[in-house]
């Protein structure tokens, strides 16, 4: 197990369980009750209270997160991704590839599936698991292609009525020379409008990273929900730090993130997302079955809501559900704040 | 991002200081004898950032705001552009009454509060747009700019929620829209507020073009970011003004990530042209009888 810095406090409890365990059950021809002398003093704890520590500890570093480390978690390359999930929650998966224009993105993955009862499209970022897939994925980050793959694939399901399950996790769409010839901000606006209008029901999770345009390109939907320790803002902390504080490092970074309120409970405080799902104690790589039990619970139900859903009225509603996100004083009378204790500029 | 010769003298030119006075390379009609620089009155003459000659700056200006030697066009703000675009006495400002706000009580280096006060004092603006009702030679149309002087153009809400009822007002009295952008991108102050103002303005003129609406998007320079990538790259038909860089990313964080130079002209308006991505390029001379000669052929 790798750590993160701020949970530098397992470190040392991991080895001391190990150490204890080793005692206990008497490793390498080492007679039961007599620790392996490991460098340091060896306590000879229950090994069993000591896991006991060791999930007390790591409950209360997760409950106390800041912003800045739950983007780091967000990011933890063992955390599971749309591929993990898909196998995780997935019957019967058809993969469907590329756009028919350019070719096949596999930073965005799209195919049928069937999800518990419920037979859908699936549309999701990955970022790749080994060196390989990762660099094929460019990280996550998307290409016009990818987006117009996620658009085509959507509209057939509109056409033959399967709901569509998106989920979200990119630092942000390709900045690259391609990616600009070939359109990528015409690609994800155009994805937007036609979401927008899609008559089946759409449901987004944002598993991990939510990056902005490259987020919102197949985030367009009647419900939008968060893992707990995911992120989803306008800009990443770095990039941020990098424009408004003139230099990106760790503590404008925080900063950043801090500013950014980019949190699920932040989101949820903004309008922006519906719904929170939980993580497993110590965040969705300490454990992906679960994660993925808690985030398919969370899909079938949600889709089971919209499923007699008037189709106008479906649409009317996912419009009304962006058109009303906003904070601004109206002086022709009402204010929309979302946050009305704020002091106003003068 | 700008490259640095056009913002340097975008700036000189917003603070009405004429550019440096050092002789021009090349050797025109601007050899002619100045008295010393300390006699010429601020602002009077300016370099042209596309030909480095010194220019005029009325005529200049009597030019819309284009260097008559070269044809660079100048960045303009809101309120002319909407006075080059619509006709004489005919555009009736709507939507003034919105604010922006400080919903996130956001603070980098300054307070976003005070920032908007500072910009707000500075441009005697509420923020970035400007938008309303008016006449393109004879031609009735919802017009929208937005600003570059207030925060980059940034879209924050006001700017989002301005656009939207521009085009919800649009589609329910069946008229031509007209947006000109010129933006950095949403504006990072409002963070997720301002993001989901890219899916609102697109899901709006979804609704326009359910409704059969007409939409011209005008690009002009700069526009990137999350303008770029939602309405500014949604028109019907999409003009860009010559010499605009416009783009999804910005040229820094491009040559950042791919770690090698640029193409010349990359991301410039001819560029996008030779890309499919704009229909036509057109010098600011010919815009309103560009706008016009589209408004008819959609019958609107």
């Amino acid at each position: 197990m790798s750590y993160l810095d701020f949970e530098k406090p397992l470190v040392e409890l991991e080895r001391q369980i190990e150490a204890a365990t080793a005692a206990r059950d008497g490793v390498h021809g080492t007679p039961p009750g007599v620790a392996l002398d490991l460098g340091t003093r060896v306590q000879l704890d229950d090994p069993d209270a000591l896991r006991a520590k060791y999930r007390e500890t790591l409950a209360s570093i997760y409950a106390g997160l800041g912003p800045w480390e739950t983007v780091r978690v967000a990011r933890v390359p063992t955390r599971p991704q749309t591929r993990d999930y898909i196998k995780l929650i997935c019957r019967d998966f058809a993969e469907l590839h590329g756009d028919r224009r350019y070719g096949d993105d596999p930073a965005l993955v799209t195919g049928f599936a069937r999800i518990g009862s419920i037979k859908c499209l699936i549309v999701g970022h990955q970022k790749g698991r080994d060196t390989q897939e990762r660099i094929a994925c460019h990280f996550g980050c998307a290409h016009p292609e990818g987006y117009r793959k996620a658009l085509a694939k959507m509209k057939m399901a509109e056409k033959f009525g399967l709901p569509i399950v998106t989920l979200v996790d990119t630092p942000g769409a390709y900045p690259g020379l391609g990616a600009e010839q070939r359109g990528q901000a015409e690609a994800i606006a155009v994805n937007m409008l036609e979401m927008s209008r899609l008559r089946v029901p759409i449901v987004s999770v944002v598993i991990g990273e939510g990056g902005s345009g490259g987020a919102l390109g197949i985030a367009v939907a009647d419900r939008v929900a968060m893992m707990q320790f995911a992120w989803y803002s306008v800009i990443s902390p770095e990039g941020c730090a990098a424009i408004l504080w003139k230099q990106a490092n760790e503590q404008t970074n925080a900063q950043a993130a801090r500013a950014l309120k980019l949190t699920a409970s932040d989101n949820i405080e903004l309008g922006i997302v519906d719904d929170v799902i939980e993580e497993p104690l110590g965040a969705a790589h300490r454990a992906p079955a679960e994660a993925a039990a808690n985030l398919e619970k969370w899909i079938t139900s949600t889709l089971l809501n919209l499923k007699d859903v008037d189709r106008d009225v479906l649409v009317d509603r996912r419009y009304q559900r962006f058109r009303r996100l906003g904070a601004y004083v109206d002086k022709s009378g009402q204010f929309n704040g979302l946050v009305p204790d704020q002091d106003l500029p003068k | 991002m700008v490259p640095g010769v056009s913002r340097g003298a975008a700036r000189a030119e917003k603070q009405g200081k004429s550019g440096t006075m050092t002789r021009a390379a090349s050797r025109t009609w601007n050899e002619i004898k100045t008295p010393k620089r300390s006699a010429i009155p601020e602002g009077l003459w300016l370099r042209c950032p596309g030909c480095s000659r010194m220019i005029y700056r009325r005529q200049m200006e009597a030019n819309l705001h284009v260097c008559p030697e070269c044809n660079h066009h100048f960045r303009i703000g809101a309120v002319e552009r909407i006075r080059q675009l619509t006709d004489p006495g005919s555009f009736q400002p709507m939507f003034r009454g919105l604010e922006p706000t400080d919903p996130l009580g956001f603070r980098d280096l300054k307070t976003y509060a005070d920032r908007l006060r500072i910009e707000q004092e500075k441009t005697g603006q509420v923020d970035a747009v400007q938008a309303g009702s008016g006449f393109i030679k004879g031609r009735e149309a919802m017009v929208c700019c937005l600003d570059l002087t207030f925060m980059m153009g940034s879209m924050g809400s006001v700017v989002g929620e301005t656009i939207t009822r521009t085009i919800e007002t649009a589609t329910e009295r069946n008229l031509p829209l007209i947006i000109v952008s010129c933006s950095g991108g949403a504006r990072m102050q409002e963070s997720g507020l301002s993001l989901m103002q890219m899916a609102k303005t697109s899901a709006a003129l979804a609704r326009h073009d359910n409704a059969g609406g007409l939409f011209i998007s005008v690009l002009t320079d700069p526009t990137t970011g999350g303008v770029t990538a939602s309405f500014a790259m949604l028109g019907d038909v999409i003009l860009a003004e010559p010499g605009a860089l416009i783009g999804f990313a910005g040229p820094r964080v491009i040559q950042q990530t791919i770690r090698q130079e640029l193409p010349d002209g990359f991301q410039r308006s001819e560029f996008l042209l030779k890309s499919g991505l704009v229909d036509r390029v057109v010098a600011r001379a010919e815009l309103r009888s560009e706008v016009a000669r589209i408004i008819d052929y959609s019958g609107k």
